[in-house]
């Protein structure tokens, strides 16, 4: 079921949640209120890296109005020695990172929380909390971390059997890469660092928990994934995953920032010892210091090929900063890099540093943006030495049907030629860039890019209305489009009008399990429980018209959101539509509804080729994207305007990363530029529209053939703007972000 | 969690007094674009709030017997770009002025709010200082005048004396063939702070500069009126050594800092090519002027 003749597959629906936001409706974490509420706020560290000798919170629970305190001791800790993983996240760290335990480990670090009847008083509460530190020596920058005499963040790490900082290490490994080096005939090695920068959510990490006397606990939060949230808090709090209902709120951005928690686990301990409902909103302010940001990292990447253009071996070592715990993407970086392409012999590694800085969070693509940037970077620079063309080296090394990839799989059918072949006939690769004015110079640059995706846990439930319409549940906050496409793929089995489905997020309490919206899953795994709950619903409506025709099941037809009688019965009944049925349910045997729970499989990796043009005007050293394009092989676009927003939002994002976001510390490791003002994020004023070139070649696993499109937009820009600024400029750039001071500096230099 | 007492007086009298009673425990508000974001992060807690936009001085723009412009100290950004002709005579200073924030903080931002904020990177103030406005300013002991280059002390502090409100600026009266301009440079397009501004006034008779007035903002702790520009201009057609010698003159002035906004070479190096881009724009409207 998955063809160009399809009614509601492919179409551009009306959005089910734009009239909720566009008339300011919708209701965000922050906006939930409850009778009896209390405020929470967060005392967090002054120091980059302090011992915490005590902490005195007498004077704090004493001024009026302050209804509870909680510190490091009402947190679950677990010991250091084993793992305690939950997904991807080890609650060791988590627990440590949401609460300091024997030691502040970046400034802003949470060392206690108030609640107090209003949000003045537990403002003036922090204040009275009287906390003796011992204040260490930091280290922010990854070579700092890695010197011999660095100040060692934990004791219990331990590298190669010395205390480190270096956290975990991890290396793919195919062919023989000293055999393919020595058949290179080209060979280029380039280190590159690039700088943290935060996913810019809008909506800053908010929640409003109930935990009533019998300890049944309600926690609406904005978050990527409310049972996600739900196990975390169980966790760190010690209540039975039972006891918690975690209700999803509209969500107000997350690009993987909202796949951990900071606040819930402090606003149920709360609630508990005050016996009220507990809001707690982060400031701007806070989510820039203490949420998570992306790593900041140095890599080095060497590659050769043959004269003809063959890449034959390839070599990268990434050091991501993990932040104060350890976790950094280094499986994104060493796995994405050289995914791309078929190189026989490759050794990708990558090394996990802890430094005083927040935390990392999962940002689009975890690490595979640092990986493709140093790697699409050299590749550049090989077709230069080459004097091949950007684009053809790409398509001579294209990953294909059947290559083998370092980080282990051999892919089945992808689109990533098609992306590259795309970019080649495009208008954009065709059109000169034209004559830059006075005092300026143009560029063009190429990258492309590879993201894993996922699939994973889902659940779905599809009802029929009495009267005949379709209620959709899912377990996952919608950040890119889930519902919309969900109204789609349900229309489209069901044979109605999309605007006959609505398409719910379910709470912990109401839909089963479902993993987070993360990893470019979502439409993946929930459109095949969706799909297999809607034929189940299919199966259900036949037989219930069969037994209304009183013949068999087998001789039924759904078609065109109706039952048909088919072969020897055909044209004997008129059909029956599914008002009808749904009218005639009690008679034939009750309620209409199916749900599906699955661990879904085969979701296959996503690729890209971006086109980036810049102007650089030589005297101010600012870079400005002119005209920008992406070719991205989609799988199938369910809903293109969606997938469309998620390539130009990936692109607008990545192109930020390349010019002007990175985290600014002070020596005394503080971050400098906590804001939107000075942590500069592109605003739309510096962006050209950016084309979307959708590529649908549909992944064979997939019942609709759909594939992660979220992700990989943000992993070629990085390249494609260093690369275009090279052509603009004759020089190579080989740190993030090219800022305004340092292009002029690299111009003058 | 102290109160906040809040007045809107009708006079300039009444608000010299209460401000003054207050004794540094209040703030005027104008159009409050910083005044409420700075307490809202708590960086100021005042006791009282002062606010100016019913004094009808302070929020009226009038043309001087002489030709020149008296604005007052809390008009917005918005009410000036719809005055018909202040921008038509001062294009440069309305630049400055229009530059600030937002559509929504043009609505609210005044050039009083922006001067007496004293930050080094306000955007209305190198305008105004190459216009060579003055302001007048009313306290406990009366009326006085200063240059607008007089005004800020250092970041965050002015030369206002206790109990002082800044009442209006007064643009003088331009001789034919005068132009201004004012540009900044911000690594975005919209939504930023100047790293260094450049505000340019120009008089051409017959091709050569008779007059000329250069502010430079972001530079150093205060915005700068720098001479030695000026004086490299004045005589001259604006010839290359002449351009070079000016933009030398803004370089030398910088004091900068190193900070998240920018580096000290860098500050200094485009302070110079702003220089020359302003007074291109400010020559040409010069010309046509
Ligand atoms: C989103 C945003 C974007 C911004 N962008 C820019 C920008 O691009 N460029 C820029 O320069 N600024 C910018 N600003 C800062 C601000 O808008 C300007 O400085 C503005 O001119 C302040 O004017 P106001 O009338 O709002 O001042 P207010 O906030 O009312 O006052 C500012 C300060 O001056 C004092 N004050 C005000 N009027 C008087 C007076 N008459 N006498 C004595 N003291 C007085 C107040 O007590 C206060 O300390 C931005 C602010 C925001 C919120």
């Amino acid at each position: 079921m998955n063809d160009m003749t399809n009614k509601w597959i492919g179409q551009r629906t009306i959005r089910p949640d734009g009239a909720e936001k566009v008339t300011g409706r919708a209701a965000y974490a922050a906006d939930t209120t409850m009778p009896g509420m209390i405020w929470g706020k967060v005392l967090r560290s002054p120091h980059a890296h302090a011992v915490i000798r005590s902490i005195d919170t007498a004077k704090a629970e004493a001024l009026p109005g302050v209804k509870a305190v909680v510190t490091r001791a009402d947190i679950v800790d677990f010991p250091l020695d084993k793992p305690v993983m939950l997904g991807i996240q080890d609650m060791r760290w988590m627990s440590r990172n949401v609460m300091a335990r024997e030691k502040a480990l970046f400034h802003g670090h949470p060392v206690a929380a108030v609640a107090a009847t209003s949000e003045s008083i537990a403002a003036e509460a922090l204040r009275l909390i009287e906390v003796e530190y011992e204040v260490l020596p930091h280290v922010i920058e990854i070579d700092d971390a890695l010197r011999p005499d660095a100040p060692i963040l934990h004791d219990f790490l331990r590298f190669e059997g010395k205390p480190s900082n270096i956290a975990g290490k991890l290396e793919h490994k195919l062919g023989n890469i000293e055999a393919g080096f020595a058949e290179a005939d080209v060979v280029i090695e380039r280190s590159f660092t690039t700088r943290p920068v935060h996913q810019g959510y809008i909506e800053p990490h908010a929640c409003l928990v109930s935990v009533a006397a019998d300890g049944k606990t309600t926690i609406w939060s904005s978050s990527q994934g409310q049972f996600m949230v739900r196990a975390m808090t169980a966790l760190l709090t010690g209540l039975p995953q039972s006891d918690i209902r975690a209700i999803p709120a509209e969500i107000g951005g997350g690009f993987g920032g909202k796949t951990i928690i900071y606040l819930e686990p402090l606003a149920t301990l709360l609630s508990k010892k005050s016996g009220r409902p507990v809001k707690m909103v982060m400031s701007r302010e806070e989510v820039m210091r203490a949420s998570g940001p992306t790593s900041g990292s140095k890599s080095t990447v060497k590659i050769g090929a043959t004269r003809d253009g063959r890449l034959v071996a390839a070599q990268g070592t990434f050091w991501l900063q993990a932040g104060a715990l350890p976790g950094s993407p280094i499986r994104g970086a060493a796995g994405c890099g050289f995914a791309p392409y078929t190189i026989p012999n490759v050794v990708a590694t990558g090394f996990d540093v802890v430094s005083n800085r927040s935390k990392v969070a999962a940002y689009r693509a975890p690490g595979a943006p640092i990986g493709a940037y140093a790697v699409e970077c050299v590749i550049d620079e090989v077709a230069e030495a080459l004097g091949m063309d950007p684009l053809e080296l790409r398509l001579k090394n294209a990953a294909r049907q059947g290559t083998k990839a370092a980080h282990g799989p051999v892919y089945p059918r992808i689109g990533f030629m098609e992306t590259i072949e795309a970019a080649q006939a495009h208008p954009h690769y065709n059109t000169p860039l034209g004559e830059a004015p006075a005092g300026r110079l143009r560029g063009r640059g190429v990258a492309s890019g590879f993201w894993f995706n996922a699939g994973g846990e889902s659940s779905a439930q599809v009802n029929i209305t009495e009267d005949g319409n379709v209620v959709v549940t899912t377990g996952h906050p919608d950040i890119g489009g889930s519902r919309a496409s969900i109204a789609n793929i349900t229309a489209e089995l069901l044979g109605i009008d999309y605007k006959r489905v609505s398409v719910l997020i379910g709470d912990t309490a109401t839909i089963g399990y479902s993993n987070l919206t993360g990893g470019s899953r979502v439409l993946f795994a929930s459109a095949m429980v969706v799909t297999q709950s809607a034929e189940k619903v299919i199966t259900s409506l036949k037989e219930r018209a069969a037994k209304i025709w009183k013949i068999d099941p087998e001789a039924v037809a759904w078609e065109n959101g109706e039952a048909r009688p088919v072969s020897e019965n055909a044209g004997r009944f008129p059909p029956l539509s599914l008002a009808e049925l749904a009218a005639r349910a009690t008679e034939t045997g009750g309620p209409i509804g199916a749900g599906v729970q699955l661990n879904t499989t085969g979701a296959e990796g996503g690729f890209a080729t971006h086109l980036c043009d810049v102007e650089v005007d030589v005297d101010l050293g600012i870079v400005r994207v002119l005209r920008y394009t992406s070719f991205q092989d989609v799988g199938r676009a369910v809903h293109p305007s969606y997938v469309e927003g998620q390539m130009q939002g990936g692109a607008a994002q990545g192109i930020g990363w390349a010019l002007n976001e990175e985290y600014i510390y002070d020596r005394q490791g503080r971050v400098e530029n906590a804001g939107f003002l000075d942590y500069r994020m592109p605003v739309c004023s510096d962006l050209p529209m950016l084309d979307a070139v959708m590529i649908e070649v549909p992944n064979p696993k997939h019942p609709q053939g759909v594939r992660g499109v979220g992700e990989v937009p943000l992993v070629p820009p990085l390249a494609a703007v260093a690369n275009a600024v090279h052509d603009a400029l004759g020089k190579r750039f080989y740190a993030l972000p090219m800022s305004p001071p340092r292009v002029l500096e690299r111009l003058e230099g | 969690m102290t109160d906040i007492r809040y007045l809107a007086p009708g006079t300039l009298d009444e608000a010299v007094g209460a401000y003054a009673a207050a004794a540094g425990a209040a703030r005027i508000l104008a159009g409050g674009t910083d005044l409420l974001v700075q307490m809202r992060a708590g960086v100021v807690r005042p006791g009282l709030i002062v606010d100016i936009k019913k004094i009808a001085e302070m929020t009226t723009i009038e043309e001087t017997p002489e030709g020149g412009f008296r604005i007052g100290a809390a008009v917005s950004g918005a009410r000036l770009a719809e005055h018909p002709r202040f921008g038509k005579v001062w294009p440069g200073v309305l630049e400055g002025i229009n530059l600030i924030g937002s559509k929504q903080v043009q609505g609210r931002a005044s050039p009083g709010g922006n001067l007496c904020n004293a930050s080094p990177a306000g955007d209305s103030v190198p305008a105004m200082i190459a216009a060579g406005a003055v302001v007048t300013i009313q306290g406990p002991n009366g009326r006085r005048q200063m240059p607008v280059e007089a005004v800020p002390a250092g970041p965050g502090r002015t030369n206002l004396a206790p109990g002082e409100i800044l009442v209006s600026f007064t643009l003088p009266p331009q001789p034919a063939g005068t132009g201004d301009a004012y540009l900044r440079m911000i690594p975005r397009t919209e939504m930023d702070i100047a790293v260094v501004g450049c505000g340019a006034c120009i008089t051409l008779e017959d091709g050569v500069v008779t007059q000329a007035r250069i502010g430079l903002g972001a530079v150093a702790p205060t915005p700068l009126l720098v001479g030695p520009a000026a004086a490299a201009l004045i005589g001259s057609r604006l010839e290359e050594a002449a351009l070079a010698a000016a933009a030398a003159a803004c370089s030398a002035a910088c004091r900068p800092i190193d900070d998240k906004r920018g580096t000290i070479a860098y500050r200094t190096k485009v302070a110079g090519v702003l220089l020359r881009r302003c007074v291109a724009i400010a020559a040409d409207r010069a010309g046509r002027a």
